[in-house]
């Protein structure tokens, strides 16, 4: 019998002691982030989607179209597109496609760039009505008002098209002397043949 | 003639004063619910979301009423509204103020337990017609649950009933004038455990109403949504806005039985129908204060706590009650 | 079994509780017999999230395959990146740093935090009471905060890299913290006395399944459910790895074997974690934060290769085949939520149906991560 009472004044205590502390709740002020009307604050580490970034001295970005990133990405998100240009040391990129919509955001492509033309970007509230609209073009993004040529240089141009010339010069005199060898082996015949027809 | 326009008085009164509860009690739960949760309840819809009610009601208002295959349609089709008419027919006894009673009977709180009584075939009726196991689960664990708190309720009105002599509802305020300490509840001069009494009568109501934490009818996480799963629209809405109603009849009764209706607390200050109101919306307050705060009972929680421990109690209660009007 | 199962008089009908359902905590279905409000068989369907992750490691890199870690067990993803690194590692021969080390169990202990919490507010919403999750995701905003800070990510990270980890850690980390432990410390004192404490919830766990040390060995339950039952077995103690046999922390048992002593189990868990966070902070070390010379493509010699972990819900093992080149030919993933559900039939058979929904809030079950 005293055990059963005792049961319920407990029982009575902790659902009191229960009570209070949503009345203390209640009469806080609420935590919520009204998000439309307030911005989140991002951190500068956040993972968005990545970015090329655009290198301060030349205006543009770094990347050299080696295509590590794309090797070693687990979801095969990455597409190159590059050309050679003449006058221009290396690859020049003409299109960086990301297919957001598989993107995990590891971190793989980031980390092995070797030159550190690509990073996260801070974005978080993309929001689109298409697939197509997660298919980013990271070129067309750092440069919206227009792609810029690559700049030539000219010593390198006036180089290669000496090389170019040489080889071309090259080529045809290797052409040259393949013609006459050509000849000179069908007269050999020819005379061989006339030799043996007049034995 | 007069008492014609008396009558229509009132049914509009009622009609305006039951629409404007049933939609803004919501809108209170709401509130409190956020606050209680340190978020904010509805807020862009009108100013402080007061206009999300009607939204809500227009949105039910438009939906298809759907009615299963596998249903037993008339039952399907009969139930919210069967749960629906005892909640608002239980307003023409309930006394506003002195002499504000739509309808004067000399039985009125037998009445309110005939009715309210009704309620429960409605869930056993949602239960059953909507032709889905979980609903049927829910429909009988809240008629068991009904039957077992509906006696507390009956023994305990019965102490009050033995004290002021009349079952008449106006009656019972008139006999607690005079000043807060005489309001029943804290009449320790008629029985000792009256206050245990009041707390008896408030967690009975609690339990009627299939109000958290004894709400294993619409068991949320578990049944996911009990009895009124299969319901759309205005039949849902309809289950919504009874469960409300059953609340403001709840704590009507318990105000006017224990805590003195319209009187007010002090001898100074006039009595009349704010004080019923304040103490009313007290109670309703407590109700959803209890909800967010506190996780469900099991059904065998739930009948151990009727059977093992109200019923005792009230009956001890009675009781003593008997004793103490006899000998003092 | 109760009496009303054994009387075969009775009717029962067959419920589903289908894979979409507010109490199961991910896509699980239940095959359930019942009779009345009583179980009489509950029958779990599984593989309704199944996402191969076995097959895929077969077909990519060993440096392909970090995504795939984060997204097993999403809640507490910070454990499942540290046990694949931990084998890779041991794997190839890779010396970790000790700074490394450390900033690998700072974050590994935020994150079984950050999972405890969740578990604690969606056991209470499972039984009724809506207002304890929301606290609990207030201090969970707070770790999710920290961690986005840190690594970049807040729920599925990809952070530690074979041989340490990413990125250093900086000042604003640890003064938050050490901010946040003082913070949680006085917040659960608050839980016990909202949740714990309270009559209804006590009513609802304690003596709710008691499961018996022989049965958890039987179905091979780890984690909480093991410990609960009196059984002190903790990877970290038993088979120490990482910094963890630096730090001083104890493991907590209880021997009742019911839902309440695995409800305990992991409340203490989360003040053992703080502690072992402070003193990790109290004694970082300076220096790198990754091994140099980790070569960029990893051809671990053949050979058999095993793991484990302490996650959030019990041992977290993996087990990788390798054949010499630079693919895994086999890597097993060893959930323990799986061993853990394997005893819900045998446990639940004659109990009611809410108890059997409490208990199974009470395993913490996370299905992506048993249907791997």
């Amino acid at each position: 019998m005293p055990g059963y009472i005792k049961d319920i004044i407990n029982s009575l205590k902790s659902l009191a002691i229960g009570l209070e502390i949503t009345n203390r709740e209640f009469l806080k002020k609420p935590i919520t982030l009204q998000y439309p009307h307030e911005a989140l604050k991002m951190t500068p580490r956040y993972r968005g989607h990545i970015e090329l970034y655009k290198n301060p001295e030349t205006g543009t970005h770094s990347c050299i179209s080696c295509g590590m990133c794309a090797s070693v990405c687990p979801s095969n998100c990455i597409t190159i597109n590059s050309r050679k240009v003449p006058g221009v040391k290396g690859k020049v990129l003409s299109s960086y496609i990301l297919n957001f919509t598989t993107c995990s955001l590891c971190g793989q492509c980031v980390e092995n760039c070797k030159t550190g033309s690509i990073g996260f970007s801070n974005e978080y509230n993309l929001a689109g009505t298409n697939k197509d609209d997660y298919i980013f073009d990271l070129l067309k993004r750092l440069h919206p008002e227009g792609i810029p040529e690559p700049v030539v240089d000219p010593e390198l141009l006036k180089q290669e098209e000496e090389k170019l010339a040489a080889a071309a010069q090259k080529a045809a005199e290797k052409k040259a002397a393949a013609q006459k060898a050509a000849e000179q082996a069908s007269t050999d015949a020819s005379g061989e043949a006339t030799a043996e027809e007049k034995s | 003639m007069d008492e014609l326009i008396r009558l229509l008085s009132y049914f509009v009164g009622i009609a305006a004063f039951l629409g404007f509860n049933l939609a803004y009690l919501g809108w209170v739960e709401r509130k409190g619910a956020g606050h209680i949760q340190r978020r904010n309840g509805p807020k862009e819809v009108g100013p402080y979301g007061l206009l999300q009610p009607l939204a809500d009601g227009l949105k039910l208002m438009s939906k298809q009423l759907v009615v299963p295959a596998a249903a037993d349609k008339p039952l399907f089709m009969c139930a919210p509204v069967l749960a629906m008419v005892p909640a608002v027919l239980l307003f023409v006894v309930i006394p506003f103020g002195d002499g504000l009673v739509p309808r004067q009977f000399n039985s009125g709180l037998l009445m309110m337990f005939a009715f309210a009584s009704v309620a429960v075939l409605s869930i056993l009726m949602a239960g059953w017609g909507s032709g889905n196991k979980y609903s049927l689960i829910a429909g009988t664990r809240a008629v068991s649950q009904n039957i077992a708190f509906e006696i507390p309720m009956l023994i305990t009105a019965i102490t009050i009933v033995m004290i002021t002599g009349t079952l008449d509802l106006s009656e019972i305020v008139r006999y607690q004038d005079g000043g807060f300490w005489r309001w029943n509840i804290f009449r320790l001069d008629k029985s000792i455990l009256m206050p245990a009494s009041f707390l008896i009568f408030y967690i009975c109501s609690m339990a009627e109403t299939n109000r958290a934490p004894f709400d294993l009818g619409e068991a949320e996480s578990e049944l996911v949504a009990g009895y009124h799963t299969e319901y759309g629209g205005m039949g849902f809405g309809l289950f919504m806005m009874a469960e409300y109603a059953n609340l403001v009849i709840g704590c009507s009764l318990t105000t006017i039985l224990f805590l003195g209706g319209w009187q007010s607390p002090f001898g100074i200050l006039p009595d009349g129908p704010h004080w019923f109101f304040l103490k009313m919306y007290f109670l309703v307050w407590c109700f959803v204060w209890m909800r967010w705060t506190f996780p469900r009972v099991t059904l065998w929680g739930l009948l151990n706590l009727s059977w093992k421990y109200l019923i005792p109690f009230s009956l001890v209660n009675l009781l003593l009650t008997a004793l103490f009007i006899k000998v003092f | 079994m109760s009496s009303f199962a054994q009387n075969q008089l009775y009717e029962t009908f067959e419920l589903n509780i289908g894979p979409q359902h507010p109490a199961t905590h991910g896509v699980l279905r239940f095959k359930v017999v019942m009779d009345g409000e009583y179980i009489v068989k509950a029958e779990p369907v599984l593989g309704y999230i199944h996402r191969m992750h076995e097959k895929m490691a077969e077909d990519r890199t060993w440096n392909k395959f970090w995504p795939n870690m984060s997204r097993l067990d999403y809640v507490s993803a910070m454990a499942y990146t540290h046990c694949y690194a931990g084998l890779v590692e041991r794997a190839n021969g890779i010396e970790v740093p000790e700074r490394a080390e450390y900033i690998r169990v700072i974050t590994v202990e935020l994150n079984r935090i950050q999972s405890h919490l969740l578990w604690w507010g969606v056991l209470v919403m499972d039984l009724g009471g809506f207002t304890p999750i929301l606290y609990a995701f207030d201090d969970r905003e707070v770790i999710l905060d920290l961690l986005e800070s840190v690594t970049g990510s807040r729920l599925t990270y990809c952070y530690f890299r074979f041989g340490g980890v990413y990125n250093d850690i900086d000042d604003d980390f640890i003064t938050g913290t050490r901010a946040f432990i003082k913070q949680l410390r006085e917040r659960i004192p608050m839980y016990h006395k909202l949740v714990t404490g309270n009559a209804i919830l006590i009513e609802r766990l304690e003596g709710i399944c008691p499961l018996s040390a022989e049965m958890c060995r039987k179905y091979g339950a780890t984690g909480p459910v093991l410990r609960g039952s009196g059984v002190n077995f903790d990877v970290r103690k038993n088979e120490p790895y990482s910094a963890y046999p630096e730090f001083d922390f104890d493991i907590p048992v209880y021997h009742e074997g019911d839902s309440m002593a695995r409800y305990m189990v992991r409340m203490d868990e989360m003040l053992q974690s703080l502690r072992i966070i402070e003193q990790a902070l109290d004694k970082l070390p300076e220096g790198p934060v990754k091994a140099d010379k980790v070569p960029k493509v990893l051809k671990p010699p053949a050979g058999d290769y095993y793991y484990a972990v302490e996650a959030a819900r019990g041992t977290f093992s993996m087990r990788a085949v390798s054949d010499g080149s630079n693919t895994p030919y086999r890597i097993k993933l060893r959930s323990p939520t799986y061993s853990n559900l394997s005893l819900f039939e045998e446990a639940t058979s004659g109990m009611l149906l809410a108890d059997a929904l409490a208990f199974m809030s009470s395993l913490d079950l996370v299905i992506p991560e048993m249907d791997r």
